[in-house]
């Protein structure tokens, strides 16, 4: 059993998931990072590898995504350094990014090099379904990842379905059909969706993502899905020479 | 061998939908109805009927005397320039202004490069009264400063991309960043055969009364509706397709893309993608494009904005790997040369686009008596400065 499943398994709510991008800010704090944030409590981790064009991103990961390319972070240096990923990590770990990197490093490849240095999982939001399962999914299920699929408030249920089938982890609700970074404005339709969902008993457990900023928010989430998942909030937290100040400090409010 | 779409939206290797979950139910939605819509008999009159009297079509078919001598063939010159807006791009903001409507949408948002397609959008939203936002690249915005003023006479919202390369391609990042944010009500009027299909399908459509018109006007003219050649500038590639669209099943007729190769194809300063690309994903298809061996896209370069872009189209990219299609460039200066020789020789100005395709011919070996279509996307209006500052007029 992976990571991802493992901790569905033993923890049901208040499942804390925090998303940062590899090789920001400086291009050697990645593990850092990883280890600074489970050390402060977070149950998961989204380790964004990035790319020139993030069209689902909104201007604060477009800038650390910038940073990281300009620091000189790609995906062999990325494995590279995610070999010391291990040795002191234990909670599960996932790589997030967009489908053309992956590309290129070849997808048997990038699987194989995410299994040899203990990634659990990926989010790749521009990755339809269909190219997944004809291509992608068997090389996925050999390394023992999870493909992460995205749902949002337009999601049809039909495909809901459809995406609770082919999912092995978990499914990540985005608060409203967004880029990365827009509050959480919990409304009626939001509540109406999350609540929609939550009465779908689907097979996979939720985590709600988009917008979570506060304690706030995150209890919102928490009401409606097994957790949620934060980005923008934490990077914008972050300051060079400062990570384990900056990450400890963010985190108090989320796990006191 | 198909050269189009099949039922997965597929050319080949390239094209596809590689869109996050957001835009999944406003292209789910394109997909399912854009077929049906513009077969529509009501559809097709409307557009048609726009088209004749709105934008001036058919556009002329003009044999061109004095470059037909000079390069020893029978040159004619597909006058897109003569359209309303000076370009071809207003072919497709009208089939898809349409279509918009018929899908109940408010709201219209594009990218630009060169400013003729997101003037040609203007355009269209303020003949039918739809709210308007276009995404220009900064670097654009200062370049082509004409169109940015006609875009917002015309009652348009013109927002500056300042991320990346300030190009087409991150004006191109944030329509799409716009409508992931407003999924509802807002259509996308994609400008050129890109984008996650059914885009490069749907655009081919409606550019294709291009290659529609100039089969009926050779026949008219030569008594033979196949030409020898068929020549088109490709930035995205509308107006090539629309050009070789009726061509493409013809393989007698040659048919001959022509890039922009800015300060030269190994310069690190260009926009020759079939060159300088590899195989990857892009604005939601698989296709060629520029890019570093970490799958990172690589920023083009182009005098001409309306050429600056790091990819192609995903039907380009097919013709291309086929060789149904032969790709060749053109530098800035040989581009600028042949707007200053279309213009002294035929009284034409092109756009720096168009004058891409026209400068190709000085690479051409004829014998005499071939028939030469070259598509005439645009007119210069927009590119006065240039030229003067690189002529010093
Ligand atoms: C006059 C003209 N020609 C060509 C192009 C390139 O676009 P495409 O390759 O889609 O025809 C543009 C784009 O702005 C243009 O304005």
């Amino acid at each position: 059993m992976n990571r991802i499943t493992q901790l569905f398994k033993e923890k049901k709510n208040n499942i804390l998931s925090i998303y940062y991008t590899a090789g920001y800010p400086g291009l050697g704090d990645t593990v850092a990072i990883a280890e600074a944030l489970q050390k402060a409590g977070a149950d998961m981790l989204e380790i964004g590898f990035p790319y020139s064009d993030p069209v689902a991103d909104g201007p604060v990961i477009q800038a650390t995504s910038k940073q990281a390319l300009d620091n000189g972070m790609d995906l062999n240096l990325l494995f590279e350094q995610l070999k010391e990923l291990r040795k002191n990590v234990t909670i599960p770990v996932l790589l997030m990014g967009y489908v053309n990197p992956v590309l290129q490093y070849g997808v048997e490849n990038f699987c194989k090099a995410c299994a040899a240095v203990g990634i659990d999982g990926c989010i790749v939001p521009d990755l339809p379904m269909v190219e997944y399962e004809e291509f992608y999914k068997d090389a996925f299920l050999e390394n023992g990842l999870s493909n992460i699929f995205l749902v949002t408030p337009q999601t049809s249920v039909e495909r809901i379905h459809k995406i609770d089938g082919l999912s092995n982890g978990f499914i990540y609700l985005l608060s409203a059909s967004a880029t990365t970074g827009k509050n959480l404005e919990v409304s009626d339709t939001t509540t109406t969706y999350f609540s929609r969902i939550a009465e779908m008993n689907l097979n996979n457990p939720t985590l709600i993502g988009f917008g979570i900023n506060s304690k706030e928010t995150f209890n919102k989430a928490c009401k409606y899905a097994n957790g949620g998942i934060i980005g923008t909030a934490f990077v914008k937290a972050l300051h060079a020479g400062y990570l384990e100040e900056n990450i400890s400090e963010f985190m108090k409010e989320f796990t006191s | 061998m198909s050269y189009f779409v099949n039922e997965k939206g597929y050319y080949g290797d390239f094209g596809g939908a590689y869109i996050p979950e957001m835009l999944y139910p406003n292209v789910e939605e394109l997909r399912q109805n854009y077929l049906q819509i513009i077969g529509d008999a009501d559809f097709q009159q409307e557009f048609h009927y726009l088209l004749k009297n709105y934008v001036g079509r058919p556009s002329p078919l003009y044999l061109a005397k004095r470059l037909s001598e000079r390069y020893n063939a029978n040159i004619f010159l597909k006058r897109e320039d003569l359209n309303h807006t000076g370009a071809h791009k207003i072919n497709n903001t009208i089939g898809q202004i349409l279509l918009a409507e018929r899908l109940g949408k408010k709201r219209i948002i594009a990218e630009t490069g060169a400013g003729q397609h997101g003037v040609a959008t203007a355009t269209v939203c303020a003949l039918r009264g739809l709210e308007c936002v276009i995404y220009m690249g900064e670097i654009d915005i200062e370049r082509q400063a004409p169109n940015v003023a006609r875009m917002k006479m015309l009652g348009a919202t013109v927002v500056s991309a300042v991320s990346g390369s300030k190009t087409l391609k991150d004006a191109t990042n944030e329509a799409m960043r716009d409508w992931i944010n407003n999924p509802v009500d807002t259509h996308y009027i994609i400008g050129s055969v890109v984008g996650p299909h059914p885009y490069p399908d749907m655009v081919s459509i409606f550019q294709s009364v291009i290659s529609e018109e100039t089969k009926r006007q050779l026949m008219e003219q030569t008594g033979n509706d196949q030409p020898d050649y068929v020549l088109a500038c490709v930035g995205g590639g509308s107006n090539a397709m629309g050009m070789f669209y009726h061509f493409l099943d013809d393989e007698k007729v040659k048919l001959v893309a022509v890039e922009a190769a800015g300060k030269g194809v190994s310069s690190g300063h260009s926009a020759a993608t079939t060159f300088l690309g590899k195989e990857g994903v892009l604005h939601g298809s698989r296709s060629i494009l520029m890019q570093t061996a970490d799958g990172q896209v690589i920023e083009p370069y182009s005098v001409s904005a309306g050429l600056d872009y790091p990819g192609i189209g995903p039907q380009h990219a097919h013709l291309f790997k086929v060789g149904r299609a032969e790709y060749v460039s053109i530098t800035d200066e040989e581009s600028l040369e042949a707007g200053l020789l279309c213009t002294r020789l035929e009284g034409i100005i092109p756009a720096i686009e168009s004058a891409h395709a026209i400068a190709h011919l000085e690479k051409m070996k004829f014998t005499g008596g071939e028939n030469v279509v070259v598509c005439l996307s645009g007119r210069g209006d927009k590119d006065l400065d240039t030229y003067s500052k690189y002529f010093g007029f």
